[in-house]
């Protein structure tokens, strides 16, 4: 099974807000990296390409054959999707393994494990 | 013959579901196929005889007209290149014994990235071989909503990957938790005057005790069951709640609490001391005579140290009422945070009576029946305030 982990960032803190950022400790940012980075390794992850912020996003829509754009992302700001990566895996209690060691999730996120439809 | 096959479809249903379902990896292909063969035995088995192993036969015949399906599916398939049907495994039943996946199901069902109402559903169709109606009528929940539940919450389990199997130990605990907690939300179902699902309960706790033996939350549970439905015919009188210390004891199960006593104890054997074990504990003090207040108390203590619940803590300020005089009780409930639980209200009620501060009490009850959504607790209070209506005040 292939399953899309989304990943939002909700209340936690990341690089892109220093304020944010500097709430958590030098070896929790520390942490913070390594994790993401063994996330990257581990087999069967395909890792996403990197998303700029959610306040950079631009929703299109077409009504009437008129195209219309808003500023900002389709959901809340918060909701936003802020990254995914792609897992090969045997079943969701693995993927669900591997989305609770995305920091995201224990630091005021969450992550949603979407399965891939093959055809 | 009827009989014996509502026997057989009680006894094998589960198991011959779990079996099916664990062969062919897809719920409704196992159910279809489990339908018709127990639709086949009530045509051929008062014909020829019933079997000498029922859940073979049943087993066998639902696997061969699912591969049939299977295999005529695929012929289509073949033809209209649309379909990929994966090839069937052989050899799975053999001639007197098939393997028996119910834990495989029932932790299947309670997998937590499913709703809890629908694991629900889900382990009483599955494994409870109840109808979608019902189930539907024992939640009091409209027929169409129940089956898309249960369709739902089927297509999720394929859709999304979640895997037929008995947790691996690093996950079990957990998992055991909801499986668990499922079965005790049945009988609680049940406990509150539907009795079909207490029943229903007590099964599914009796195939865990068999198959998990030495998990001794599981036997607390199991006990714990057996011991509040043993006094179940003395609960009601005409629609009336009957209190524990009122309750005709003549109409108690003893052979159900004697049994309910014998899985306690083999939870104690295996060091259990678990939320479920301590309540186990704590029904079957409450089924002795003359209860023992100051040890029912302790315990209710302890599962509210394991439970962090403040309902529990009412339950424990109860007790200690008994045991230590109602000011002591009083003590405790003014310190619980549930401003909006109608027993939190009742309990003062009675409490201030029992000191003679009747007008508080009475603030009390009626603060309480303003909460009360249940008929037969609402006639239990306004009796109550009836009789405080005729004690002297002040």
């Amino acid at each position: 099974m292939k399953y899309m982990l989304l990943i939002h960032q909700g209340d936690a803190p990341t690089p892109r807000s220093p304020e944010a950022w500097a709430t958590l400790s030098e070896d929790e940012q520390k942490a913070v990296f390594a994790d993401y980075q063994a996330i990257n390794q581990t087999p069967g992850v395909t890792p996403g390409l990197g998303l700029d912020a959610p306040e950079t996003a631009t929703t299109v829509r077409v009504q009437d054959g008129k195209t219309l754009t808003t500023d900002g992302p389709f959901v809340e700001l918060k909701e936003a999707v802020g990254g995914y990566l792609v897992f090969e895996a045997d079943d969701l209690d693995a993927a669900i393994e591997l989305a609770a060691r995305i920091p995201a999730a224990r630091l005021g996120g969450a992550i949603e494990v979407r399965p891939i439809v093959e055809w | 013959m009827v009989a014996i096959l509502e026997q057989v479809f009680r006894d094998q249903w589960g198991r011959v579901l779990a079996a099916l379902i664990g062969f062919l990896g897809d719920f409704d292909l196992a159910e279809e196929a489990a339908q018709e063969a127990f639709a086949i035995a009530a045509e051929r088995w008062p014909r020829d005889g019933t079997p000498t192993s029922p859940g073979t036969w049943l087993v066998t015949t639902a696997r061969n007209r699912a591969i049939d399906r299977i295999r005529r599916d695929r012929t289509l398939a073949a033809k209209t290149r649309l379909l990929q049907v994966p090839e069937p495994a052989e050899g799975m039943v053999s001639a007197t014994t098939f393997p028996d996946e119910r834990l495989e199901l029932i932790f299947t069902c309670c997998h937590p990235a499913l709703a809890v109402d629908a694991q629900v559903a889900l382990v009483l169709r599955t494994l409870g071989g109840l109808t979608t109606v019902e189930i539907a009528h024992a939640f009091l929940v409209p027929e169409p909503t129940m089956a898309q539940r249960l369709v739902r919450a089927k297509r999720k389990i394929k859709a999304a990957g979640i895997p037929f199997r008995v947790p691996p130990e690093h996950l079990l605990a957990d998992r055991l938790v909801s499986v668990l907690a499922v079965v005790y939300l049945i009988f609680n179902e049940g406990y509150r005057g539907r009795g079909e699902l207490a029943a229903e309960a007590l099964m599914l706790g009796r195939a865990l005790a068999e198959l998990m033996p030495d998990e001794p939350e599981v036997h607390g549970l199991l006990a714990m069951m057996l011991l509040l439905d043993a006094r179940r015919e003395a609960r009601f009188r005409n629609g009336q709640i009957v209190l524990l210390v009122d309750q005709d004891r003549s109409l108690w199960d003893a052979a159900q609490i004697a049994d309910g006593r014998f899985v306690l104890d083999r939870a104690l054997e295996l060091r259990g001391r678990g939320p479920y074990v301590v309540q186990a504990a704590i029904a079957s003090l409450h089924a002795a005579q003359p209860l023992d207040w100051p040890q029912i108390a302790a315990l209710y203590g302890e599962l509210a140290r394991l439970t962090d619940s403040p309902v529990v803590e009412l339950s424990r300020a109860i007790a200690v009422a008994e045991a230590r005089g109602p000011q002591e009780g009083l003590d405790i409930v003014d310190r619980i945070a549930l401003e909006d639980y109608h027993y939190l209200h009742s309990t003062r009620g009675e409490l201030l009576r029992r000191l003679g501060r009747t007008a508080e009490a009475r603030e009390a009850y009626g603060r309480a029946l303003t909460l009360v959504h249940d008929e037969a607790e609402r006639r239990l209070l306004e009796r109550r305030l009836q009789e405080l209506g005729t004690a002297a005040g002040r």
